[in-house]
């Protein structure tokens, strides 16, 4: 392919998204010092709680998933053949 | 008594029959006019039963207004209007005017006064949405259509049964808050829960709505689902089971969706998930969760129509639809991948889109009643609409690798339809009030307090960090995964099979037996009857003669010994 790679799909500019991320990432768990966050049981008020629960629930998601698949996972084709 | 008005939805099913019979050159014009139309009388209606007709002896409530009512009604015309602009270029005659005729019957559910009526434009619903799935034009298409078309019939006879015995035993149908107290009222649960796409059928919804045409995909994904979502509000608040129905609508939906390639289909897992939310907060059922139930199947319609704008028209344009043919349509679709992410992020609950201020409703409902459980996994759940359509649906479709394909960018009418329904996304989100202003009950809250704003964006960013730190375990497979549906798809035939196969060895034992059976007797009946039977045997009359002698003889004796006696 001759045209010239997309300035999105370069990796510079890869490289140069993962380090804003990581800014955000950081910046959005930071930003809790200045605000004290008052949940509803207690647990859910401490320092990055959500930060930690959003990355710890969406792991646990995909590791289920996963494992579901070994069982659930049939070729595309699997209804048309049985018909 | 009540004021002559016509009910909002016979405009639209005027407006479908006209589509149907005009001239090509106008069939645009009367299918844009038909949901304006429409509009304006939904906000005609007055709130209480306004139109009321006798029908077989009963008094039946065509039209009940209300605010509730109001709000659904609205967003379902919106929605019509939004659907026709995307596809008034593409869909055939047949699909619009169905498409029409099947958001008429969501109209006139939302007006609905008894249950009746509602029962009369479930129905209607049913079927024209069964006709938009058929307009797909493929074998698949047809098949998931008879399939689907089966399960809403059913469904619609459950619900039927429902109306029925409560007709009988209370003598009302009356819609108003019903507990599930008699078999009447758990069968209206039942079959209004088939609409919802609830456990355990819930895989009538991502088997069929993906098989539509790239434009019926669109209209398919918001009405059934939704005036569920309405009726259960109506008639079921606060009912426990709901938040466990809910919460596993919600996981079911995530789940599914991480392991499917079909993008359409993830998008369909994806409404299963969002109208879990919606059921869950009908059974917290407190006047915060009612309302947010009724904002989130108001957003979710905008936003949903247009992740489903989106698929379509990169479904239109490369004539691929799964995520492992896609990928790297930026390039060439810019606005469509705009438009899609700006439907991503709403789904999502972002901060500044329309998912965020009325999900919120909900979650914060569960934390105002202490439900501990129920909150925690519907927090998880944000995390991962965000990880399945949030980031998996645009990120494999517009981004990822580069597919090498270079489709055009959508035609103007697609371009217009995704541009209206992401201005409303971010509207809302911007605007909260416009939408809290019309849902049923006062609303004393408010979405944007940095702590609210806080907790939400580190929730979804780490989501999103999961998402990339487990990209290699979300490699595309080209499979399918197996659902309940598999027990009647598969199971259900085989079971024939079996029972065939049983039925036949019987048959062929009883054949035999029988055969057999008469043989045996005709070789009994051959041993005394046949040619060299005992019975068959030609016997002398001279042996006849002699035995009479000998009788009459032993009869002579016996009388002269009885006589001399």
């Amino acid at each position: 392919m001759n045209e010239k790679e997309h300035w999105l799909a370069r990796s510079s500019t890869i490289r140069w998204l993962w380090r804003v991320f990581a800014l955000m990432l950081a910046a959005v768990v930071l930003w809790q010092l200045w605000t004290p966050v008052h949940g509803h049981f207690g647990i859910d008020g401490l320092f990055g709680f959500h930060a930690a629960y959003g990355f710890l629930a969406c792991v646990g998601m995909v590791l289920f998933a996963k494992l579901l698949g070994v069982f659930l996972k049939r070729p595309e084709d699997y209804y048309d053949r049985d018909v | 008594m009540f004021e002559i008005i016509l009910p909002p939805a016979f405009f639209l099913i005027f407006g479908a029959i006209l589509v149907a019979i005009v001239r090509p050159a106008l069939r645009p014009v009367v299918a844009l006019l038909a949901p304006l139309v429409t509009l304006y009388a939904i906000w005609q209606v007055e709130d209480g039963v306004r139109l009321a007709v006798s029908f077989l002896g009963y008094e039946v409530q065509l039209v009940e207004g209300g605010p509730l009512r109001r709000l659904f009604a609205t967003i379902f015309a919106l929605m019509a209007f939004g659907g026709v602009i995307f596809s008034l270029r593409d869909a055939k005659w047949w699909e619009l005017s169905a498409a029409l005729a099947y958001a008429a019957g969501a109209v006139g559910v939302s007006f609905a006064g008894d249950l009746i009526v509602m029962f009369v434009f479930w129905e209607f619903m049913a079927l024209f949405s069964t006709v938009v799935i058929w307009s797909g034009g493929t074998e698949a298409a047809r098949r998931a259509g008879i399939r689907y078309v089966i399960m809403h019939l059913v469904g619609g006879i459950v619900l039927k049964i429902g109306i029925e015995g409560l007709m009988i035993h209370t003598g009302s149908v009356e819609i108003r808050a019903l507990s599930l107290e008699s078999f009447d009222t758990w069968m209206i649960l039942i079959g209004l829960l088939v609409n919802a796409a609830a456990p355990p059928i819930s895989a009538w919804l991502p088997d069929a709505y993906p098989e539509s045409t790239p434009t019926g995909g669109v209209w398919l994904s918001a009405f059934t689902t939704k005036t569920a979502v309405l009726a259960l509000i109506l008639l079921f608040p606060g009912t426990e089971l709901l938040i466990y129905v809910g919460l596993w609508m919600i996981f079911y939906g995530i789940i599914y969706a991480l392991l499917e390639n079909d993008m359409r289909r993830i998008l369909s897992y994806s409404i299963v998930n969002q109208v879990g939310f919606m059921v869950c907060g009908v059974g917290i059922g407190t006047e915060m969760a009612l309302n947010g139930a009724a904002a989130h199947a108001f957003t979710h319609i905008l936003y949903k129509a247009l992740l489903f704008m989106s698929a379509g028209a990169v479904l239109a344009a490369t004539g691929k639809r799964k995520c492992s043919d896609l990928g790297g349509l930026f390039r060439t679709m810019p606005l469509t991948t705009l438009c899609g992410v700006i439907g991503a992020l709403s789904i999502s609950a972002f901060p500044l889109t329309s998912g965020f201020v009325s999900k919120s409703l909900i979650v914060q409902a569960a934390g105002d009643e202490h439900l501990l459980w129920v909150w925690f996994l519907l927090v998880a759940a944000s995390a991962g609409v965000f990880l399945h359509a949030g980031i998996k649906f645009p990120w494999f479709v517009f981004f990822q690798k580069d597919s090498g394909l270079r489709p055009p960018e959508a035609p103007w009418n697609m371009r217009i339809a995704m541009i209206f329904f992401a201005a409303l996304c971010l509207l809302i989100g911007l605007f909260p009030a416009l939408l809290y202003r019309l849902l049923p009950y006062p609303v004393d809250y408010i979405p944007y307090t940095q702590e609210h704003v806080l907790t939400q964006l580190q929730l979804l960013l780490f989501a999103g960090l999961a998402f990339f730190v487990m990209l290699p375990w979300m490699k595309r497979t080209l499979t399918i995964t197996l659902d309940t549906d598999w027990f009647w798809r598969v199971a259900a035939s085989r079971l024939y099979r079996i029972i065939e196969r049983l039925a036949n060895a019987l048959r062929a034992r009883l054949e035999q037996g029988a055969k057999d059976a008469v043989a045996s007797l005709s070789a009994r009946l051959m041993r005394s009857h046949g040619a060299e039977g005992v019975l068959a045997r030609t016997w002398p009359t001279g042996s006849m003669l002699l035995w009479s002698v000998s009788f009459l003889l032993v009869l002579v004796v016996i009388g002269a010994r009885m006589s001399a006696g």
